[in-house]
């Protein structure tokens, strides 16, 4: 018998259409290898993604529960497609993110008495400014010692987790309600200062969201039609041609990381302005946006614009989580099928640089 | 009193260094054959939950138990390297986002979380537990009892695995092919040496050794498993090996000087030394990043020793 081979044979062009049916194909691929997983514990893979598609887009209620979920995983999905385009890994979106919750709550908090938009914007510019700075630490390292970034984004995940238990478990810090004894937690915003929700054809959209929408499309602004953007692309494909030109590529790969993390730093700003309004130490630990916002840009090829659009499928997902969450809904089932769209979209990439060819091993050697 | 706590610290730094050696001994053997795995985290976690669970359901005398126990949780690990080098060594995917994904699948909000709530593993502590083994009675010598002989079988058995490591890495046939594959693919491929089958098997054995370096948290650090217990372990691991530069003796005593921080507020806390303990729970990943900033300053870079192929794929077309 002859066997067969399967062989990968590079694309001399990428057609557009791979764009979405690339990610189309990923989520399909990664909902039969949920399956797998579903019917190997006893579970029937078609009541469990029903449910989930019931509770995360079928009603009214549903999509509005989504958005709120994906309007944070949108920023941190923003964050992993930034540093991409300039060749570096930020995986520091969850610690970004933490930190970016910190700013904004303190803002929330001292701002108190000022008027409501006053107070939001106050969030927003804390919340990225945190953010930003977290992030440049990463930025500094790699750029003035060449340090790997993606350990120390990472380390800083844990460096962030930890000074949020600290503010809110450890200490009497500024940010923990003084009234909660037996269980700390944060102290509440002014409810003049929650982001308010719009209706827009019948649909509640979030203010985070639409800055969301807004910051994706600055990004995609940014590296598309801008110097600066330009420059970083040229720092990426071609390192030599761009210290010969001049560019600073240091300055640059600061800037980057500190763009990335005021883009986290954000969606920690909407995650208390839209839906915790307090710092919340645990909540935010257990929410895993960071990590999210990598299988988001992942599946949209990290475009900035295709990030906010996946972050409305991945947050429905999220969203039917934290609904159906239960005895019989095991937490850590959404988390399994978002590694699972990541995986499959890491192997999706194949599709867009190769085409894959079936064909016997006898002849192979022939053709070869 | 002061040497008792430098005793006890020694002690604890074998003791919790040991499943960061595992986990970064695999990873060596990845990164020797140029692949980057950064899926060390959910392997290990995967692996510490399927160890539980087996540690709780096979039956048998406590001994089988236990081997069982390392044994499943290992292959369990193993086969998450096997989708890991699936994916960047056959689809030649960008290794870095691969390994990611292997982590936020199997990771502490992922895999091992649905595995332990669908299993009930964290309900009970397990049945069977990896106890410390008092070698011929030897742990009551005075300083080095403890440290050296008051620690587990898989303790015992990491001294031998990085003796033999480096053995196999430096003075057989097949670690020098290994190396090869690692510095150059195109060589050793016009030398003979079938790059795939030596990254595959690589690969999958960092993957095994990850799987009981988890075994080792659920089995015996805390005897019961926790969403997510590992902490970031796995990732101090990768680093780990770049501390070792690659070579498994250094990587050893990396991990026990991790080994001891990662120990030093449950240590202390213990004695009631008063030491802000967030701080001491931070300080592992300061560090981390610290040494990390040492070591890639231009000075350390030309000794280092990083395979020079590692996360490039081999594509024979294309050379």
């Amino acid at each position: 018998m002859p066997r067969t081979k399967l062989h990968l044979e590079r694309r001399l062009t990428q057609p557009r259409s791979l764009n979405w049916i690339v990610p189309l194909v990923s989520i399909v691929a990664a909902l039969v290898l949920g399956s797998l997983v579903l019917v190997l514990t006893g579970k029937n893979p078609f009541s469990v993604y029903w449910r989930i598609l019931d509770s995360g887009f079928a009603s009214k209620q549903a999509i509005r529960g989504t958005l709120i979920a994906a309007t944070p995983l949108a920023f941190t999905g923003l964050c992993a497609a930034a540093t991409f385009r300039i060749g570096l890994v930020n995986i520091g979106g969850e610690g970004q993110l933490f930190m970016g919750a910190v700013g904004a709550s303190f803002a929330g908090l001292a701002l108190k008495g000022q008027p409501g938009w006053f107070i939001i914007l106050g969030m927003m510019a804390c919340g990225m400014i945190c953010g930003a700075m977290f992030a440049a630490i990463v930025g500094v390292l790699k750029a003035k010692f060449n340090t790997n970034e993606i350990i120390t984004s990472l380390m800083l995940n844990y460096v962030a987790g930890i000074i949020l238990n600290y503010l809110i478990f450890n200490s009497t810090s500024y940010w923990r309600d003084p009234q909660s004894f037996g269980f700390p937690a944060g102290k509440p915003i002014s409810s003049g200062s929650y982001w308010p929700t719009y209706e827009i054809v019948g649909i509640e959209i979030p203010f985070g969201f639409l800055v969301a929408i807004v910051a994706g499309l600055f990004m995609w602004f940014l590296y598309r039609s801008t110097r600066f953007g330009f420059e970083v692309g040229v720092i990426a494909d071609s390192p030599g041609a761009a210290k010969y030109a001049g560019m600073r590529t240091r300055t640059k790969v600061v800037a980057v990381m500190a763009i990335s993390g005021a883009l986290a730093g954000l969606g920690g700003a909407s995650d208390v302005g839209n839906f915790r309004h307090l710092l919340d130490a645990k909540g935010l630990q257990l929410a895993g946006y960071g990590y999210t916002g990598i299988v988001v840009a992942a599946l949209a090829r990290f475009s900035p614009l295709g990030a906010v659009f996946v972050a409305i499928i991945i947050g429905g997902l999220t969203n039917a989580g934290y609904a159906l969450q239960g005895p019989d809904f095991q937490s850590g089932l959404v988390g399994t099928l978002k590694g699972l769209i990541l995986f499959t979209a890491v192997a999706g990439e194949v599709l867009t640089r190769y085409r894959i060819r079936v064909r016997r091993a006898d002849k192979a050697g022939a053709q070869a | 009193m002061n040497s008792n706590l430098l005793i006890i610290i020694a002690t604890s730094a074998v003791f919790y260094g040991t499943p960061l050696f595992y986990a970064a001994l695999g990873e060596l053997f990845a990164e020797r054959s140029g692949v980057l795995n950064l899926g060390v985290e959910g392997m290990m976690l995967v692996g510490g939950v399927t160890g539980a669970w087996a540690s709780q359901h096979v039956p048998g005398t406590s001994w089988f138990v236990v081997l069982a126990s390392i044994v499943i949780g290992a292959c369990a690990s193993g086969l998450l390297a096997l989708l890991h080098a699936f994916l960047v060594i056959t689809l030649r995917t960008n290794q870095t986002v691969a390994g990611l994904s292997i982590t936020i699948f199997g990771g502490g909000l992922g895999l091992s979380s649905y595995f332990a709530n669908v299993w009930n593993v964290s309900e009970k502590p397990v049945s069977h537990p990896i106890r410390i083994l008092d070698v011929g009675g030897l742990a009551d010598t005075p300083i080095f009892g403890p440290i050296v002989f008051n620690q587990t079988i898989l303790t015992y058995a990491s001294w031998v695995l990085c003796v033999l490591a480096t053995i196999y890495l430096f003075r057989t046939r097949i670690g020098l092919h290994l190396r090869a594959v690692g510095e150059s693919p195109q060589t050793a491929d016009a030398m003979g040496i079938n790059v795939t089958h030596y990254r595959y098997f690589h690969t999958v054995l960092g993957g095994l050794l990850a799987g009981v370096g988890g075994v080792y948290y659920s089995l015996t650090i805390v005897p019961t498993w926790v969403d997510g217990m590992t902490r970031g372990a796995g990732w101090i691991a990768i680093a780990l090996v770049i501390f070792g530069f690659w070579r498994p003796g250094l990587t050893l005593a990396g991990a026990y000087v991790f080994g001891a921080l990662q120990s030093l507020s449950l240590t202390l806390k213990a004695r009631n030394v008063h030491i802000n303990g967030d701080l001491l729970d931070a300080l592992p990943f300061l560090m981390t990043i610290f040494i990390l900033v040492v070591l890639s300053s231009a000075w350390a870079k030309k000794r280092l020793g990083a395979p020079a192929a590692l996360g490039q794929p081999y594509e024979r077309e294309e050379r």
